[in-house]
């Protein structure tokens, strides 16, 4: 289809090694998560997603609300809130204060809602360094790679190519090793933590009645970004809010278990504003900043607006067939698989990818493990729909547009459809779009059609009656 | 229905069946009239389908008709990004079976397109949405038809050979069928049914995503194959002959000797 980056794509599928990277991970993530939601283990399961659902429906239903309640107890606590709507107004608010307080080094945690915004790069074109303190997202900014699974980046390399990029850039010896490798990255980022005068961290939850950012993680790295710089930045889409603390047994209980099978994952930090007076450590000022970026563009639609109750567990990428194929880079976006599919065309207007939303068999196993149940396939039907809308207002893809109304006006024609039909031409009027008929036969044998058609057979086995 | 013959559910089958409303294989009573909806590719490409679900539903005692105005469901545009051209071939599906009382359709795709996606495509057209409502419990997937409108599960079919059967997306997460057509497949006296591994991962037809994606769908196909050689059975088998036409095409430019076969063909197998 125009648009798709077909060249990288049929790369990615020609690739065995990465093949085997992107299938043996997924796999593994996904026997983990149908372990950790068994019915024996997790009985009300169902009822948690149908929870999580609603109550993700509510919020971004009173967002309005629920943003000022947030801010009044993060205030409350010490804190500040800063509206941002969009990755230059971040990037102002960050670089002011790194010059007041003259700061030059940025510690991070991995965060999707950074990735975004490019907010590395553009610091760093400041002449501020961010460093990533994920080792997944460590790795990644070595090798200047975007991540290619929201919650597992580096899914895609081999211990082997982590060795080839650690040796590049850090000019240590090969090694091959994993265990030796994160004992490499520690060593240097521990510096880092030691130096940094900002931490920042994205948010899994924005907890509104306590004014608390919640961060999940497995390496701890979260916990000294936020602990040990004097200033602390918590960067967040608005979506991230839910109303109460209470509710976060609901959303972490689902969480882990839908990204990678653990009932909880190693760390949960509750960050509640800076250091208060007799505390040993924390930092010194404590800022939340919430990203607009087009979130509240999405908002606008009653039933898209769901896009936004994902809480980025990433099982939909992992259970679905075509992203473990094409892989995470193929998408044009940060945020790979069935929810990049259905956000990217709803952030960047859907003219420009217009073939993402065409990018899958509708097979909807992404819903179907979805812990909050945004429908994806139901999303991705009123996206193409969009897609061909918008083409026709522009006046281009006329010709498919024309071969479905031939279409629909012989399944509407019986006699016609017969009379095609005997030809072996119902399919017929499909073809300027099928136009790539030798492509799909590349891949597979072609069908023949039938010598008799049901519905001759019906008419010769009525005749004798 | 064999060894269960005089347990409870057997019983009430039969009462049932007397009345004209479940039904037994062999029972005399008199039953409702069923239309056939073969669905476009099983009306061009594989009618065999169609015929095979003709002879199971005949000797079930099921009278059976045929509309003949009858084309597609709509699905190929619909899910192309054109609800108004599916609209108008589902406006003609809805008026060709407008008297019907029981359709059943060799599709849990084509079905659910009916069942769940009219009320989509006439959200906003009261009286279409009402034909369109009223439509939806009078259509039935075959398999499902069989279990819980016949009320068999032992149509009296035998096979000889070992199969394995692929859960097509629609008929599994759109329509929940999963159990029947296995407990079909079960009773079918010298048929070896071994599960693959796994078994409900999409095939990669997707309809016009084969198209437009043919390299990503041609590798999720032999995918599928590879799942399916693991089992070592001889045939596949489903519900929906999309996703079989796609398994076919690319098992045979393989060059494998295992074909597909719709369930409904197995079950008229003797
Ligand atoms: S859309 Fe659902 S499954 Fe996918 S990442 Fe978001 S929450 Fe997880």
């Amino acid at each position: 289809m125009t648009g798709q980056p077909s060249e990288t794509i049929n790369q990615t599928l020609g690739d065995a090694r990465l093949q085997l990277a992107i299938y043996s991970a997924t796999n593994r993530l996904m026997t983990h998560r149908a372990g950790a939601v068994r019915a024996d283990l997790l009985p009300d399961y169902q009822e948690l997603r149908t929870e999580a659902n609603q109550l993700k429906k509510h919020t971004i239903e009173h967002l309005d609300h629920y943003l000022e309640l947030f801010e009044k107890n993060v205030i409350a606590h010490g804190g500040k809130v800063v509206y941002c709507s969009d990755s230059q107004e971040v990037a102002d608010f960050v670089l002011g204060l790194a010059k007041e307080r003259g700061a030059h080094l940025i510690v991070k945690s991995k965060s999707m809602t950074t990735e975004e915004i490019h907010f590395n790069e553009r610091l760093e074109k400041h002449g501020l360094e961010a460093v990533e303190t994920d080792l997944g997202e460590y790795i990644l900014q070595l090798a200047h790679q975007r991540p290619y699974h929201i919650v597992a980046p580096a899914l895609h390399l081999t211990r082997y190519d982590v060795a080839e990029i650690f040796s590049k850039n850090l000019g240590v010896e090969n090694e091959v090793v994993i265990e030796k490798q994160t004992k490499i990255a520690r060593a240097a980022l521990r510096e880092k933590f030691l130096h940094a005068d900002i931490g920042v961290t994205g948010a899994n939850f924005l907890v509104a009645d306590s004014g608390a950012v919640v961060v999940v993680e497995n390496e701890g790295n979260a916990r000294l970004t936020t602990s040990a710089p004097k200033i602390h930045i918590t960067v967040a889409g608005i979506e991230k809010l839910i109303p109460r603390a209470q509710d976060l047994g609901v959303f972490l209980t689902l969480l882990g278990r839908s990204a990678t099978g653990q009932p909880l994952t190693v760390y949960t930090s509750f960050l509640s504003g800076p250091r208060r007076n007799g505390e040993i450590d924390g930092p010194d000022e404590f800022y939340v900043v919430l990203l607009d970026n087009g979130r509240t563009k999405l908002l606008a639609d009653p039933e898209k607006r769901q896009s936004l109750y994902c809480i980025r567990c990433g099982a939909c990428l992992n259970h679905c067939p075509v992203y473990r194929k094409i892989g995470g880079h193929n998408y044009p976006w940060v945020y790979s698989g069935p929810i990049g599919a259905i956000i990217t065309p709803q952030f960047h207007g859907v003219l420009k990818d217009p073939w993402l939303p065409f990018a899958s068999s509708l097979c909807g196993a992404c819903a179907e493990v979805c812990p909050v149940k945004i429908e994806i396939p139901k999303l991705l039907l009123k996206l193409r729909s969009e897609v061909t809308d918008a083409q026709r207002r522009q006046g281009v893809g006329g010709v498919e547009r024309l071969a479905f109304g031939i279409w629909a006006w012989v399944m509407t024609h019986p006699r016609i459809y017969l009379m095609l039909a005997r030809i072996g031409g119902i399919f017929l009027p499909l073809l300027p779009k099928v136009g790539p008929l030798g492509k799909w036969a590349s891949q597979r044998e072609v069908p023949k059609l039938a010598k008799t058609s049901f519905h001759q057979w019906w008419k010769a086995r009525e005749v004798p009656k | 229905m064999g060894e269960e013959k005089g347990n409870v559910k057997w019983q009430m089958n039969q009462k049932c069946a007397t009345i004209g409303f479940h039904a037994n294989p062999g029972s005399k009573a008199v039953k409702t009239r069923v239309s056939l909806f073969v669905t476009c590719i099983v009306d061009q490409v594989f009618p065999q389908v169609g015929i095979a679900m003709t002879q199971v539903l005949e000797r079930l005692g099921y009278p059976v008709d045929f509309p003949a105005a009858q084309t597609c469901c709509g699905q190929p545009a619909f899910n192309s990004g054109y609800p108004e051209e599916a609209g108008i071939v589902a406006r003609h599906f809805l008026n060709t079976f407008r008297d019907s009382e029981y359709i059943v359709v060799p599709s849990g795709s084509c079905a659910s397109m009916i069942v769940h996606h009219y009320t989509d495509i006439f959200a906003n057209e009261q009286k279409t949405l009402e034909q369109a409502r009223s439509i939806a419990p009078r259509v039935w997937e075959f398999s499902r038809f069989l279990i819980e409108v016949a009320g068999v599960e032992d149509v009296g079919a035998s096979f000889d050979g070992v199969v394995t059967y692929h859960d097509s997306c629609h008929s599994l997460r759109e329509m929940h069928i999963k159990e029947g057509p296995r407990r079909l497949l079960s009773k079918v006296q010298g048929l070896t049914l071994r599960e693959m591994e796994p078994a409900e991962e999409c095939c990669g037809f997707g309809g016009t995503f084969s198209v437009k994606f043919p390299e990503v769908s041609g590798g999720m196909a032999r995918t599928k194959i590879e799942s399916i050689l693991k089992t070592e059975a001889g045939t596949v088998v489903s519900v929906d002959s999309s996703c079989l036409m796609q398994i076919q095409g690319a098992i045979d430019r393989a060059r494998l000797p295992i074909r597909t076969m719709h369930l409904a063909e197995v079950l008229a197998g003797r």
